[in-house]
């Protein structure tokens, strides 16, 4: 296994672990693992690192609203063109372009639902290759980023065993 | 009437864990590197599968044998695996754990007087299993120079030459030690010269990191004399779940579901439905685990070189065997639940080869493990 191989489960594992935890781990030295993250880092492939929040428990709860978008292109305008032109928006905070009903899956994240709504309207539902908007506001959170969200399972097994 | 033990029980001792286990009780914040299963949950599709059993009501008695489609997969699974390709009708038992097909052998096989080698240290039941059978048990103790490995030499030495049955367990609990098939042959050529049979348990058979498990019945001329012991608790962390099996010529299988059929009918029926889902659609969940493990295991071993604690590289199972810095393990063991509330397993416990030792399980997250082995560094320093 290359180092690559080993390190990028760790960091998507836990961000957070030392290089010293990430050498242990997997037996690389310390600056092979420096090395390994920089250039995942310059290549890249890791593009950031960030915290995975229950938002429920921070205040002031933001509104978050995963939108639907259809679009018809022409000529001169293919998706990338208008997914450049959404991702600018600091509203947005995800965008896929997706197989199915509609074209775009988009997250987008404001401080109340009048602002989101108002960005939908203002902001996305003009742009001319746009042809419809659906908006889902996100009423609870299970699980992000591969983490669930819950009390978690407490460790039940016999304090020694066989 | 008394309830006076037989004398075969009386010949059974208390199990040697059970003392850490009391004292471990008395604290609350302890952190346990004592435990002998994984700390993850089975496979959700494997339980997910327990749960649509149960919701269909298919909760009867199953075939002795195990469900057929359940025993058709382990067949598949096996072969794909390790090479073991045994008939799904005549040479697959399913029983309650690996613990369940272990005891049935030793009682299908064994009159009284028949002499039972035992590679130690081992899990505990074999030596009971095969005392209260009947047998006698012929201690192995295998090196620590040898990586706990077992060879023609600790065999002859300990006169392994005149039991009837040899008793081998790889990946081991509690070293960690494995072997490779190179390591196996000359095994397989004492057992062939003086005519053994084999109990290989192989439990811990998926988790093997430095390289593929060999299992001793595929060499030449075993598969004939080896019964192979595995299960569902390890490897897909199925533990509570009680199923493993038994694979081995037709008239063994016969004769151990004979006494299986009178004690047990079949194994929990709602563990068959998980299994048959474990083996068909967890593989990636076994890996992931496996890749944890071995995380963990490089973490703790890189960790023990550091202080000073001597420690062979164990390849296999979740179990480290470092060597006790004090003479005294069991008194090492208790100081260290009592002044770092880190509970570890001392290595007699498991019979006569693992004096000197401790047992460290490594199925913990990696965050406890981090901080058990600071509190060790320190109780050392
Ligand atoms: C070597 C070995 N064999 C067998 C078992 C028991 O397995 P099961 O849960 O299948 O009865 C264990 C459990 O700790 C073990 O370590």
């Amino acid at each position: 296994m290359s180092s690559r191989e080993q390190i990028l489960p760790l960091l998507r594992e836990n961000a957070r672990y030392s290089t010293e935890d990430l050498a242990r781990q997997t037996g690389l030295d310390e600056s092979e693992v420096e090395a390994t993250i920089q250039e995942l880092e310059r290549d890249g492939v890791v593009k950031g690192y960030r915290a995975i929040v229950d938002r429920d428990k921070v205040e002031p709860e933001r509104v978050r609203a995963s939108v639907e978008l259809n679009v018809t292109l022409d000529r001169e305008t293919g998706y990338d063109d208008i997914a450049e032109r959404l991702a600018k928006f600091p509203e947005v905070q995800g965008l896929r372009l997706v197989s199915g009903d509609f074209d775009f899956a988009m997250d987008v994240e404001g401080d109340s639902m009048s602002e989101v709504s108002h960005f939908i309207s203002e902001k996305v539902a003009p742009v001319p290759e746009i042809t419809q908007t659906v908006t889902h506001y996100i009423m609870e959170t299970y699980k992000e980023g591969g983490v669930e969200f819950g009390d978690g399972d407490d460790d039940d097994r016999l304090s020694i065993s066989p | 009437m008394s309830f006076e033990e037989s004398e075969r029980l009386e010949s059974v001792p208390p199990s040697g864990i059970r003392r850490y286990f009391e004292l471990a009780e008395e604290y609350d914040d302890i952190i346990s590197l004592g435990v002998g299963e994984p700390d993850f949950a089975p496979p959700w599709a494997a339980r997910d599968a327990a749960i649509g059993s149960l919701e269909r009501g298919q909760t009867s008695y199953t075939p002795n044998r195990g469900l057929r489609e359940l025993r058709e997969e382990i067949a598949a699974h096996t072969s794909e695996k390790y090479d073991l390709d045994y008939d799904p009708d005549e040479e697959i038992l399913v029983t309650a754990g690996a613990s369940e097909a272990l005891d049935l052998a030793f009682r299908a096989f064994h009159d009284p007087g028949d002499k039972v080698a035992v590679s130690q240290p081992s899990y505990l039941s074999y030596v009971p299993g095969a005392t209260l059978a009947g047998a006698d048990v012929i201690d192995v103790p295998t090196r620590p120079e040898d990586d706990f490995k077992l060879t023609p030499e600790v065999l002859e030495a300990a006169g392994a030459a005149e039991a009837d049955t040899l008793v081998m367990c790889y990946p081991n609990n509690p070293t960690g030690a494995t072997m490779t098939r190179e390591e196996l042959a000359p095994v397989a050529e004492f057992v062939r010269e003086h005519d053994l049979r084999v109990f290989a348990d192989e439990i811990y058979a998926a988790l093997s990191y430095e390289h593929e498990h060999t299992s001793i019945a595929t060499l030449p001329g075993m598969r004939e004399r080896t019964v192979v012991f595995n299960g569902f608790s390890k490897a897909y962390a199925m533990t509570g779940l009680r199923l493993g099996y038994a694979l081995a010529p037709p008239e063994a299988i016969e004769a151990m579901n004979r006494i299986h059929q009178y004690t047990m009918l079949s194994a929990p029926t709602t563990a068959q439905h998980a299994a048959i889902e474990a083996l068909r659609n967890c593989e990636s969940d076994v890996a992931e685990m496996r890749a944890q493990y071995d995380r963990r295991r490089n973490f703790v071993l890189s960790r023990f070189e550091e202080m000073g604690l001597d420690c062979f590289p164990a390849s296999g199972a979740f179990y480290v065997f470092p060597e006790c810095p004090w003479e005294d393990s069991d008194a090492f063991a208790e100081a260290l639940i009592e002044e770092q509330g880190v509970a570890v397993v001392p290595g007699d416990v498991f019979g006569t080869g693992g004096d000197g030792h401790l047992r460290v399980t490594y199925a913990t997250g990696l965050g406890d493990l981090k901080e058990a082995l600071a509190r060790i560094e320190e109780f050392i320093d």
